[in-house]
């Protein structure tokens, strides 16, 4: 960085260059009163506050004034402060309230000016005051915009266009009558804001104020729990209690900013319905137990049930850590690889299909690569609703001058940054990317250096390519051609051009082919290994990528060593001090196959609630029924818990230390800030307990660190983490050494396959399983909302989030509505060959005809009933995506 | 509606420069600007809906309201403002019963002021429907609107 000599009330400075007069004076100590400049936004320039006067340049803004060589400023003379009191006092005049009540009291931008500037509010008031009382905003759950204290700075609606690019807000009117404001001056609540607070939290005054929060009495820095993107962030507390959130400006993956769920969605950490103590089925009904007594039944039922008659389903939402525990205890102790956890329901097409062509299933880039990408193709992924801060990204690099292409069949959100929005039909994902590789071999446009330095099998590739010629391929999409030629052309050439994919491309019977035409994508164009490139797929939880990394997958050991491979194996046996299974484990999906059928006896199950997650869940429900003995080790009594024998209480991320490793590979501290509710105790600790009760050696870690020691020593790409080494950014696997600095994308020099070669994967199109028919006209895909999680067992007792999102809606195309002769939030019959609801509708274009979609959120509305089991054959993934089901109007 | 707009858009390019313009002719065709046409200009001009209702909103041209069969436009320049025309307008509320900027329930009149009509000769004056009244007094204001005030 180049450094800018200026002067600065003649004391010599050393300035950054690019920055502003007001940053540098800012940075070496000097206040210069402002209230519109943001670190985060543009320069605006529009307070007056901030007027210096510089050389030869007389009186201008600071904020806006660029650092130059030997330039001399002047902060304060006479005139400057005449000009700030007048300024200041036209300001303040219309601010209205009392300041020692006022929520911002304290932190407030305008107490700051008016008191460096010696202005009495209540004083001399040179000024008319504005007679009328403006708008006061109250109907968002979680803040509230009261205009009378607004000093119209700007700074909420940059926000929400610079950074946010959700443009809820404006300024409306003119003169003394201007307010900021939204569309038709509708309440915030019912208006196109997202409710994800970056406005408030960034309010100098106390216009917009937090509803909920309280100051802490301290703060603790962690991640967030909700999904992949790892937000870094504060809570605060006060006793034993979350009382405020912020983001962390350091944060490697969020840089401060924070999405609806991540800053109000953590109350259900002190919610009064977190299980607190051991609960044990006594007579068919739950009955409070100590610690011993629930650990000794347990360790006595698992004894007689070990090798193939145990399973164990284990969690992305704990740590590494303990996940890293879990699977030791099941394949060490319980002498079987029958573990699994829900990445078999999202990612398992990802992790078996980029470990065929990639040679390693995660995000080969890191998050803030994707805002440099000139083109991105961002296909079945509903970004800006699961991944809200990832998708900052995006809309960083379209505001940069980048183009989005969407595809995706419904009309989300995204398309509305999207220069090319490709609405293909659910299922034909591998024939729309097919057609854009065939444009991009008939028009020359793949790159051949890359191709024959970096790949292999590429002719099989180019044949299998025959089959689609873009008429074919316009029909069976049913997206125009011209469209998929243009995107073709643009991934193909405007580089460096980055794939972001998530469940559209994973959650179907032929998910690993979507993934591998991803993949192929990518490099019969060049565009992986590459810095803002790459084949990014979005993991769903917080920890599932850190899930898949500790083994516990049937298949691999931590690390992705294979359970198959006699040396790793030999390995493991020696440094756990056991005999281990050399066969490979059943998956999630055929877990619930086996216990349906009596093989499997015993279900060890933490953090997870696949009974309202598991596709056609009607068959785990009755499959559950027929466990000998099942523990659940949850923080709620959840509708999977229910059929447990024994309930143990678990500690929220919130209780515990550790680590999640999110989507980019970042391994991040997760650290304790309170102390765990009632009697629970963290998952690692509960499972350790466990194996030292049925007599198993290496369970007794005093710490996380020491669990970490161990993982390091076994698993080559976690080999150099350390507390300490990932104490201020968390470090990207892989990171072979304590010396390794970690890796922020993959495949910069070689693949990870077994000749170091991308390999082309030639493909042909596999339809979905369940084709609209006669009986079943529609086809019904699955979606999330921005305002809950999963299955809400979190999201769900936050009453502001149900506020925002209450009940589940059949989203369904004005078309098909009008021929069912349903009208908007008409309560219908929707059934499909597994069973059916009564749900609600929403009309809306965000479906084209054909198309209904719902999410899985509603525990009172369980969708999982009536989605399709039919298996991707090699991931083993359910077809939760596309099944055909019809809609009945109910006649009362 | 949606063939009237599509109709207005037929003239334009699609470019954030031609917002006010588009906002100028939807009004002169539908004699105001309502909500679905803001959100199909939105639409059209690839801009935020916020935007266009911001910058709509800033203009006192613009109106977000029908307006009456009989519009009534007061004028508060400086030569109508020192002959009287603050009278005039309390005037013409009470007659016609509504205050500035709004139309009657049964949409018969409407009632706006404007900075200058440019007949400073004339003031006080006020405009009904296109038609110039000229020096005015209340008494002539309260004749004029009196058999059409709403009872």
């Amino acid at each position: 960085m180049k450094h800018i000599n200026i002067l600065i009330d003649n004391i010599r400075i050393a300035a950054r260059e690019g920055q502003t007069v007001f940053d540098a004076a800012l940075d070496n100590g000097i206040y210069i009163p402002g209230l519109c400049h943001h670190p985060d936004l543009k320069p605006m320039g529009m307070c007056r506050l901030c007027i210096v006067e510089i050389a030869g340049r007389g009186l201008t803004t600071s904020c806006t004034a660029m650092v130059e060589e030997e330039m001399s400023v002047i902060t304060e003379n006479e005139e400057i402060n005449q000009i700030r009191r007048t300024t200041a006092q036209l300001i303040t005049a219309n601010h209205t309230g009392e300041c020692f009540t006022c929520k911002q009291n304290d932190r407030c931008g305008l107490q700051k000016v008016a008191s460096y500037l010696g202005i009495e509010h209540n004083g001399d008031k040179p000024m008319r005051q504005r007679k009328e009382e403006l708008l006061v905003d109250d109907s968002n759950p979680f803040f509230t915009l009261d205009m009378n204290k607004c000093v119209l700075c700007g700074i909420c609606v940059r926000t929400c266009d610079e950074l946010q690019g959700d443009n809820a807000i404006d300024y409306v009117n003119r003169g003394p009558l201007t307010i900021i404001s939204t569309f038709n001056n509708q309440p915030l609540f019912d208006s196109a804001c997202k409710s994800c607070g970056e406005c408030v939290a960034r309010c100098p005054v106390g216009a917009l104020t937090f509803k909920g929060f309280l100051n802490p009495s301290r703060e603790v820095r962690t991640i967030c729990t909700y999904c992949g993107v790892g937000c870094s962030f504060y809570l605060g507390i006060r006793g034993n209690s979350i009382v405020s959130v912020r983001g962390d400006r350091n944060g490697p993956a969020n840089k401060g900013s924070l999405c609806v769920k991540g800053r109000f969605g953590n109350g259900f950490v002190n919610d009064p319905r977190r299980l607190t103590v051991p609960l044990i089925k006594k007579n068919g009904k739950f009955e409070e137990s100590g610690w011993e007594e629930a650990l000794d039944l347990i360790a006595g039922k698992f004894k007689i049930n070990k090798n193939g008659l145990f399973a164990c389903f284990s969690s992305a939402k704990c740590t590494n850590e303990e996940n890293y525990v879990i699977q030791k205890f099941t394949r060490a102790v319980m002498g079987t690889n029958n573990i699994d956890h829900c990445a078999r329901l999202c990612h398992a097409p990802s992790v078996s299909g980029l470990a065929q062509s990639l040679g390693s299933g995660a995000m080969t880039n890191s998050i803030d690569e994707i805002s440099g990408a000139r083109t991105i193709f961002a296909i079945g992924t509903n970004t800006t609703w699961a991944h809200p801060v990832l998708a900052l990204q995006i809309k960083k690099a379209v505001l940069g001058g980048g183009t989005l292409i969407v595809a995706n069949p419904k009309r989300i959100d995204l398309c509305s940054h999207a220069e090319i929005f490709l609405q293909h039909k659910p299922g034909t994902d591998v024939v729309l990317m097919m057609g854009m590789m065939r444009v991009i071999v008939d028009e020359g446009l793949q790159d051949n250096l890359f191709i024959d330095e970096r790949t292999e099998n590429l002719a099989p590739l180019i044949e299998s390519l025959k089959d689609f010629n873009l008429d074919y391929v316009q029909l069976v999409t049913g997206v125009d051609k011209d469209n998929i030629i243009k995107a073709a052309r643009l991934y193909a050439s405007q580089k460096p051009s980055s794939i972001l994919y998530a469940m559209g491309i994973t959650q179907h019977s032929h998910g690993t082919d979507n993934v591998l035409a991803t993949s192929n994508l990518a490099l019969l164009t060049g565009n992986i290994g590459k810095l803002s490139t790459g084949v990014n797929p979005l993991r769903g939880q917080n920890n599932v990528q850190g899930a898949c990394d500790m083994g516990a997958l049937p298949n691999m050991y931590p690390g992705y060593q294979k359970v198959a491979d006699e040396t790793v194996r030999n390995k493991f046996q020696k440094a756990w001090n056991a005999r281990l299974s050399n066969k490979p484990g059943l998956t999630h999906t055929e877990i619930v196959d086996a216990i349906d059928r009596g093989e499997v006896k015993a279900l060890y199950q933490v953090g997870e609630n696949p009974v309202m997650s598991e596709a056609d869940s009607g068959h785990i429900m009755q499959a559950l029924l027929k466990l000998d003995f099942f523990v659940v080790q949850d923080i709620f009594m959840t509708r999977t818990a229910q059929y447990a024998d024994v309930i143990l209480p678990a500690s929220s991320f919130a209780e515990k230390s550790g680590t999640f490793t999110n989507t980019e590979r970042r391994v991040q501290k997760v650290r304790q800030a309170i102390a765990p509710i009632g009697q629970s105790r963290a998952d690692w600790e509960i499972t350790c307990e466990m194996a030292k009760r049925m007599g198993a050696e290496g369970f007794d870690y005093n710490s996380t660190e020491e669990i970490m020691t161990e993982i390091s020593l076994l698993t080559p790409i976690y080999g150099g983490i350390t507390g300490e080494k990932i104490e201020n950014q968390g470090i990207q696997w892989p990171c072979p050494d304590t010396d390794h600095p970690g890796t922020p994308f993959l495949h910069g020099e070689k693949f990870q396959t077994p000749s170091g070669r991308g390999k082309f994967m030639p493909l042909r199109y596999i339809p979905s399983s369940e084709p609209p028919s006669k009986e079943f006209p529609l086809i019904l895909t699955t979606d999330r909302s921005l305002f809950h999680f999963h299955t809400s067992t979190m999201t769900g007792r936050i009453t502001g989030l149900n506020l925002l999102d209450s009940e589940e809606f059949i989203l369904i195309n004005p078309a098909d509505a009008d021929i069912l002769g349903i009208g908007d939030r008409e309560l219908v019959r929707i059934s499909t060959r597994r069973g059916s609801l009564e749900v609600r509708i929403k009309i809306t274009d965000v479906c084209p005809p054909g198309i209904v979609s719902m999410t899985f959120h509603f525990e009172n509305t369980h969708t999982n009933l009536l989605t399709s089991p039919a298996l991707d054959p090699v991931a083993k993934i359910p077809e939760t995506k596309v099944a055909a089901a019809r809609i009945d109007k109910i006649n009362r | 509606m949606h063939e009237k707009i599509d109709e207005i858009f037929r003239g334009f390019q699609s470019k954030e420069e031609e917002l006010i313009p588009l906002l100028q002719r939807v009004q002169n065709v539908q004699g105001f600007i309502s909500v679905p046409s803001m959100k199909r200009i939105a639409g059209f001009l690839r801009i935020p809906e916020s935007k266009v209702f911001s910058v709509a909103t800033f203009y006192a041209q613009f109106r977000f309201a029908p307006v009456g069969k009989t519009h009534v436009m007061l004028c508060r320049g400086t030569a109508c403002h020192v002959k009287n025309a603050p009278k005039i307008l309390e005037e013409l509320e009470n007659q016609l019963g509504i205050r500035s900027g709004e139309t009657s329930g049964n949409r018969e009149f409407s009632l706006e002021t404007v900075a200058c009509i440019g007949a400073c000769s004339l003031a006080p004056c006020i405009v009904v429907n296109d038609e110039v009244k000229a020096n005015l007094t209340p008494k002539m204001v309260k004749k004029m609107f009196r058999q059409n005030t709403p009872s």
